[in-house]
């Protein structure tokens, strides 16, 4: 009963922000100076003024543009007709895709790594609180948090490919592009290790501090003293009893981190010219690529809210509390 | 009283580093007896070191304690001279702890019944049916029906937290009970029920209970022997009878008139004026002097020894006469 | 009045006294202090200006120059002096993230205040806003705005609308903050007896909550001005920042499309970033440390102290 509230309110807040994101997007696009029809159409294109009143009326532009013209856009949307790219002259969505999944590679594979070293380091340095290893990744945290992104990209490119030699950008070899998967997995792997590394390296220092305060949180609660005095070992009790209570805040925080995944996958895709949706998202910026900016903004949004709507559910999986309280 | 005590505590003194890097003596030269199947009360103010005996016994200080003297012997073990990994073994097999507020003391994310279980298991007592079979009749024991095992700490009433914590306790068949305030957090009536589930325990299976408490009348309904405590050290130390009745020390005495006699309910109660004395900045003599009716000079100067006013009975308080405590 | 003055003095100094026992904090505060210094002094600390030239012999401007030769830290690649740019940089890199960063702690601060203190509707209002902006992925959405409104031909220069953008994304985990201190200092004592004698909202307000709030507002706005820093070198990395006002972003832009990389000129995409990291570190010191002075942390938890716990020295005796 309580879960369901719970999960309701969750719900509503997730489709609250949903419908700002649609109706920003929509006025984003009105916004902009000049004919909605070239906004639709591109830019470039020649027309006639007869063709255009006609598009216009096609597109539904003479009419008011709430509730008729939203409502319009919404469907539109829906059926994932996101407008053509200015710059590419193809349908937005069918770029949006074509691009996702290698953005879904490098972020899946950053967040796995950064996920699982962060917690084991954090675990780590709040049991040993103010020890060398504590300290050290403390200090380790801190400088990864004020690094600039992109910056620490450049860097690990420079050093990769000098010291390494490995690929400086791309997701295959220009010689291995349009080869079945199974044939070019090891140069794949090869392009990925540095965006991957990057990815790591940034978000690691972040989910291991708050790994590190969460446990902290957690081992000073008393039934970890009830669990010493069962008679475990300070490990056992910490994989047992620590481990699991600390990570309940951790994944809210990851979900809600997930839109700062975004960011970090706009940066470093830019640096390694990774053909994914962050680089997409750099390109329309450069190429004032309007249909293409705005259809990409939509996606990430909307993938990010539905992914925190997700992170709910689990929750209420993970804490019993919410189950039925 | 010529059986063997199961626990013999001699001399235990801790020390705490405070914040400000002060050193707090949390306890000094306390020592007693516990014997099989009996009780134990530890008596005192909050800050007296009630808990932090029970705590030094089971080693499970906080980081800033430490023990500087003393030895417990369990038999013929001394607890203080084990390794951390031998102690282990000691914990919950040999003696077992009830929390005051089990809310916290149970782990909200796992299930009741596994946290019984886990204690089973985790010293090898019993396959992994057994210990559940073991579970649900440690529950039903303490009047938890079995079918609430799989439940979650939350989902009980403080109450039942508590008898949970009792069940918990008694999983692996311990030869002594610790309960640190097992019935503060409760109201009225399930204190009652609490302190009656504990006796019938302790009767059922013959266990040696220490219990800690601010609270006279539960000593006087389950203690067998009282250990009074003030500002860490033992004020006096005997059976309940003599405590009761023969109270020789002044705090013992002051401590028993603020008591609600429950014969004579009207009587108004006389409160100890004063403060119990800051554990960073003791008198040099008697700590309870500064609060004390019946001070004489000297109670400024020397810090009073344990004397043996009658056999079994301690009082420190150099206005008694007896020989000097000496403890086997 | 007087009184007042001499127990800040008092205050100031006690605070002074703490604080210089933490080495991290001094580490901070030094980071910061001399970035200001260099962005306020920076004509003194360069004789050419960010748009000077360098030139040999023969007048040919010297592109990717390596430090040795002209200028403490080389040249870019239209000859401009990289030590130059990075001074004047500061002052660009500074001004937008210390300007954001205040508006979005106003921002914030204010919005908590209010919504703590009034509670009801209004409470329910911003906190949706903020659930709502906290979900919503901030660098798309900050890529989207600033491209559209620079479409839209208003009359404000790219930095302002940098600046406001920033600005008025970022107050949310302020305002939360905020918020739920207001909550707390609202349920106290003499917030009740203000009220009971009848002392205005803005009063109380101004003489009870702001005054108990100040200490977390400094301490989140030093936190915030990092994130304000680090956001504007990220949107003027991406092409966003103002080409004729380069800050360090746009320097590190500049140096990444015109291929500094390939022709080895490490003197210019290093300093820039180098100079992010300095000031963005030292506002993350000082923040953490001043939050842990307010807030200590627990001091040890349930898995310390096994260790030294016996401290017997005579283990023969036991005492």
């Amino acid at each position: 009963m309580a879960r369901r509230d719970y999960l309701i309110g969750k719900m509503g807040i997730s489709l609250l922000t949903l419908l700002f994101v649609l109706l920003l997007d929509f006025m984003l696009f009105r916004v902009l100076p000049g004919d909605p029809v070239r906004a639709v159409i591109g830019r470039n294109v020649r027309i006639s003024a007869d063709v255009q009143n006609s598009l216009r009326a096609q597109f539904g532009l003479d009419k008011p543009i709430f509730p008729d013209q939203f409502v319009d856009t919404l469907g539109q949307w829906a059926r994932g007709n996101l407008g053509v790219s200015w710059s590419q002259r193809r349908p937005v969505s069918e770029i949006l895709i074509s691009k996702l999944w290698n953005t879904l590679l490098l972020i899946g594979l950053g967040q796995l790594f950064s996920i699982i070293f962060g917690v084991m380091l954090g675990l780590l340095a709040g049991w040993k609180r103010k020890t060398p290893f504590d300290i050290g990744a403390l200090t380790f945290s801190l400088i990864a948090w004020a690094t600039p992104t992109f910056w620490l990209g450049i860097i690990l490119l420079v050093a990769g490919s000098a010291w390494f030699g490995l690929p400086t950008g791309g997701i295959v070899s220009p010689a291995n592009i349009g080869k079945p998967l199974h044939t070019v997995l090891p140069d794949l792997i090869r392009h990925l290790i540095l965006p991957t590394l990057t990815f790591t390296i940034l978000y690691l220092g972040e989910y291991m501090l708050i790994m590190r305060s969460s446990i902290l949180e957690t081992l000073s609660e008393d039934y970890i003293l009830t669990a010493r005095a069962k008679g475990m070992s300070n490990f056992q009790v910490l994989m047992r009893h620590g481990l699991r209570n600390a990570m309940l805040p951790m994944v809210t925080i990851i979900a809600l981190n997930l839109g700062f995944t975004v960011s970090g996958a706009i940066y470093i895709e830019t640096v390694f010219s990774y053909d994914g949706l962050g680089n997409l998202v750099q390109t329309a910026l450069v190429k004032q690529d309007y249909p293409l900016l705005q259809g990409a903004f939509l996606l990430l949004a909307v993938s990010v809210i539905v992914a925190n709507m997700l992170a709910d559910f689990l929750y209420t999986y993970l804490d019993p509390r919410v189950k039925a309280n | 009283m010529n059986e063997k005590p199961l626990l013999r505590v001699r001399g235990l003194t801790t020390e705490f580093a405070t914040s400000e890097g002060a050193v707090a003596r949390a306890l000094e030269d306390v020592s007693f007896d516990v014997l099989p199947g009996k009780t134990v009360g530890l008596v005192g103010e909050s800050g007296s070191g009630k808990t932090t005996t029970l705590m030094a016994l089971m080693r499970l200080l906080p980081a800033s304690g430490r023990i500087t003297k003393g030895k417990v012997w369990f038999n013929d073990t001394n607890l203080l001279a084990l390794s951390e990994h031998e102690m282990r073994d000691y914990r919950w097999k040999s003696m077992a702890i009830v929390f005051q507020g089990a809310m916290n003391a149970l782990n909200p994310v796992m299930k009741v019944g596994d946290q019984i279980r886990e204690a089973i298991l985790l010293h090898d007592l019993m396959d992994r049916s057994a210990a559940e079979k073991r579970v649900r009749d440690l529950l039903e024991m303490v009047g938890i029906a079995p079918a609430r095992r799989d439940q979650y700490p939350h989902q009980y009433s403080g109450g039942m937290r508590q008898r949970a914590m009792i069940a918990m306790a008694l999983a692996c068949a311990p030869d002594i009970l610790f309960a640190d305030e097992p019935t503060t957090a409760l109201d009225v009536m399930i204190q009652a029920q609490i302190l009656q589930l504990l006796k019938e325990i302790q009767k059922a299976l013959g266990l040696a209970v220490v219990i800690v408490t601010h609270d006279l009348g539960v000593v006087a309904e389950v203690c067998d022997e009282v250990v009074v405590l003030y500002g860490g050290k033992v004020a006096e130390y005997g059976s309940v009878d003599r405590i009761y009745n023969h109270a020789q020390h002044p705090y013992t005495q002051r401590l028993l008139e603020s008591f609600p006699d429950i014969n004579n309910p009207s009587e108004t109660l006389a409160s100890i004026p004063g403060t119990p004395p800051r554990l960073t900045q003791l008198p040099p003599g008697c700590r309870f002097e500064p609060r004390c009716h019946v001070k004489i000079n000297r109670c400024a100067e020397v810090s009073p020894p344990l004397l043996e006013v009658e056999p079994g009975h301690y009082v420190a308080c150099i206005l008694r006469e007896g020989k000097e405590a000496n403890f086997q | 009045m007087s009184d007042h003055w001499k127990l800040f003095l008092r205050n100031l100094n006690e605070f002074w006294k703490a604080f210089r026992r933490n080495k991290l904090g001094l580490v901070g505060g030094f980071l910061i202090l001399t970035a200001l210094l260099a962005a306020i002094f920076a004509p003194a600390l360069t004789p050419h200006s960010a748009v000077d030239i360098m030139r040999d012999s023969n007048g040919r401007a010297l592109t990717f120059a390596s430090p040795a030769m002209h200028s403490p830290l080389g040249t870019d690649d239209a000859g401009h002096d990289v030590w130059a740019l990075l001074i004047y940089g500061a002052r660009i890199s500074l001004m937008v993230g210390f300007l954001a960063g205040f508006i979005s702690m106003f921002v914030g601060s204010s919005l908590g205040i209010i919504a703590g203190y009034f509670g009801g509707a209004v409470d329910t209002l911003v906190m949706r806003v903020t659930d709502i902006l906290m979900v919503i992925p901030d660098l798309p959405l900050m890529l989207v705005l600033v491209a559209t409104i620079r479409q839209m031909d208003l009359k404000v220069s790219p930095l302002s609308v940098l600046i406001l953008v920033i600005g008025l994304l970022y107050w949310t985990s302020a305002a939360r903050l905020i918020r739920s201190q207001t909550l707390t200092i609202k349920e106290r004592q003499f917030v009740a007896r203000a009220r009971a004698i009848g002392a205005g909202h803005w009063h109380i307000v101004r003489k009870h909550i702001l005054p108990q709030l100040m200490p977390l507002i400094v301490t989140n706005t030093v936190l915030i001005l990092s994130t304000a820093i680090l956001i504007e070198s990220g949107l003027a990395f991406l092409g966003l920042g103002d080409p004729t006002q380069p800050s360090w972003g746009t320097m590190l832009n500049f140096a990444f499309s015109r291929s500094a990389i390939s022709n080895g000129a490490w003197w210019f995409y290093l300093p820039p970033g180098i100079a992010i990291l300095w000031v963005s570190l030292g506002c993350i010191l000082l923040g953490n440390v001043l939050e842990e002075m307010m807030n200590p942390r627990l001091a040890a938890h349930y898995l310390e102290g096994d260790k030294g716990m016996i401290a017997i020295t005579d283990k023969e005796t036991g005492l």
